[in-house]
């Protein structure tokens, strides 16, 4: 190929190269880097300044609300309620999961048609059903179905407006922990399980010992992706009046008409506490991640 | 060892075997004798690792049986029929026999030492110094004395090797099946490996061994077994089976691989 140009520059004498003072080569720097950067900072300018000018923000009215007693409440009530329905969520997923993966044909199927409900209708509209649970069964007991009740009990004791919350959004939740520890699981060579079945370990303990924990690893950072969303996702129970953040925040905009102040102090704390969760998180995956890093071999 | 057994250890009869439509096993008959080295040995395909594997159930018997210690693994004989046996029983039965597979399956997420101490301790309930005793002296015996606090991802593939022959050992198994255990391995660290698995013989282990290493099966084997197509072909000592095989077949494979 004579026509070939990729070569078609000058010729340089090594020994030239060699003969000069400076052996590293002058870096390049990229040109758009410097106004990108620049545009970049004259934007979060505008931003702070119109942070700092619109009076409509009203920075004193939100740190006069960031500790009220009725928000920190309701964050209580928020953590509360985050850790409740992720703990349902977590159970119930855990056993569709295995459920799924390793039942009989009806147990399996019974796991994907709960799986294709709980996933397919919206939380908002299963959290207001749990709400409003009392008016569809104002009694639950015992009894034989289209019977009398042997023994009964009013809904509304049993199943108090938080369990309603918690119950709403943990069965959700479980729909989707059950596909992402099914993930997990499956992320495991058949050579593990098959390794501990050799050695005589039954299901039980194969599932516990070999599997899990090495599916951990897979399950770990979408498991905290929810827990960061479901965070977020119990503002929706304000619907049912359980008094979580926002509730309370709604609560007082709706006394003193100061709703944008109101609502950077909840944005403001459920900032703080899904950066918390973020750090939880980091630490975790760091914890099961442990036989897999290159370094540090031994413990 | 609570029982003296006496008789063979492996006492196979018409083992029939289907993935779906294709025919792996065509009735293998096999006797494995008390302290015998076994080695089967055929092209891929052939049924060896299908037919090691029915030995501790991991695969289940369509025809016929496999007597462990005169014992049945999968099925219970039960007025003049089999049946299958509970999952629960299958794994308590299947405690006593080894077995080391081919990719090592080392579990990664423990050390060394916990990899080797899990079975006794989950299995057979032992207390954790007894089964910490056991496996140091098992992993000094495999000449890995000195990681029992690494993880596997950081032992070369001869040593997981060594490690998972231990782990299996540490149930003081009286049969250990191994499913091609140097086939994974880089030429350099096979060596390592077949002499655990020669000294775990001179110690008068009962092995199944399912492996290409003619050299091997030469030097360590009572018997060579030659399957072919789900077939035992021929069987005998291997002086014979690999020095003067009787059968076509036989000839023809190991034409390929000697």
């Amino acid at each position: 190929m004579s026509t070939d140009t990729r070569f078609h520059h000058d010729r340089v004498d090594l020994a030239d190269l060699v003969a000069i003072a400076d052996h590293e080569p002058v870096r390049r720097r990229a040109a758009g880097q410097a106004v990108g950067g620049a545009v970049i900072l004259v934007l979060a300018g505008f931003v702070v300044a119109i942070l700092v000018t619109n009076p409509g923000f009203d920075w004193p009215t939100v740190g006069r609300y960031l500790f009220d007693v009725s928000v920190l409440r309701g964050i209580a009530v928020t953590l509360e309620l985050t850790i409740a329905a992720m703990s349902v969520g977590i159970v119930c997923g855990v056993v569709l999961a295995v459920l799924r993966q390793s039942g009989g044909p009806i147990p399996r199927s019974a796991a994907t048609l709960y799986i294709w409900f709980f996933r397919g209708t919206p939380v908002l509209v299963q959290v207001l059903f749990w709400g409003f649970a009392a008016s569809l069964f104002p009694r639950i007991g015992l009894g034989i179905p289209g019977g009398e009740f042997l023994v009964s009990w009013d809904t509304n004791e049993v199943i108090p407006i938080f369990a309603a919350a918690v119950l709403g959004l943990g069965f959700n939740e479980a729909a989707y922990v059950a596909e992402i520890v099914r993930g997990g699981l499956l992320s495991v060579p058949a050579g593990q399980s098959e390794a501990a079945d050799a050695l005589g370990l039954g299901r039980l303990a194969t599932l516990r010992f070999v599997v899990l924990p090495q599916a951990m690893r897979a399950i770990i950072p979408p498991i905290g992706n929810q827990f960061i969303s479901m965070l977020k996702m119990t503002s929706v129970v304000l619907v049912i009046g359980v008094g979580d953040l926002l509730e309370s925040v709604t609560q007082i905009y709706s006394r003193n008409y100061r709703q944008i102040p109101l609502l950077i102090v909840a944005s403001i704390w459920y900032l703080v506490m899904t950066t918390l969760l973020t750090l939880v998180q980091a630490r975790l995956e760091k914890r099961f991640g442990r036989s897999l890093s290159r370094v540090g071999g031994t413990r | 060892m609570t029982d003296v057994a006496t008789g063979p250890v492996i006492q196979a009869h018409d083992v029939h075997k289907s993935f779906g439509n294709l025919e792996v096993l065509k009735g293998i008959d096999l006797t494995v004798e008390r302290g015998e080295v076994v080695c089967l040995l055929g092209a891929s395909g052939s049924g060896k690792s299908t037919f090691l594997r029915c030995v501790n159930h991991l695969e289940t018997v369509d025809r016929g049986f496999i007597l462990v210690d005169g014992r049945l693994i999968g099925s219970d004989l039960v007025r003049g029929r089999l049946h299958e046996a509970r999952p629960s029983v299958v794994t308590e039965r299947r405690s006593r026999i080894g077995m080391v597979f081919q990719q090592f399956n080392l579990f990664g997420h423990m050390t060394v030492l916990e990899n080797v101490i899990l079975a006794p301790m989950r299995v057979k309930k032992e207390p954790r110094e007894v089964a910490v005793e056991r496996a140091v002296r098992l992993l000094r015996r495999v000449g890995l004395g000195n990681k029992q606090d690494s993880y596997p991802a950081h032992l070369s593939g001869g040593q997981q090797q060594r490690v998972a022959i231990a782990r299996a050992l540490a149930m003081e198994p009286t049969l250990m099946l191994f499913d091609e255990p140097t086939s994974a391995l880089d030429p350099e660290l096979v060596g390592e490996v077949l002499d655990v698995m020669r000294d775990l013989a001179a110690s008068g282990m009962t092995m199944m061994v399912v492996t290409h290493e003619m050299g091997f099966a030469r030097q360590v084997a009572g018997t060579a077994v030659f399957m072919s197509e789900g077939r035992v072909v021929e069987q005998g000592p291997p002086e014979k089976v690999i020095g003067a095989p009787d059968h076509e077949r036989t000839r023809a494979f190991l034409g390929k691989v000697l």
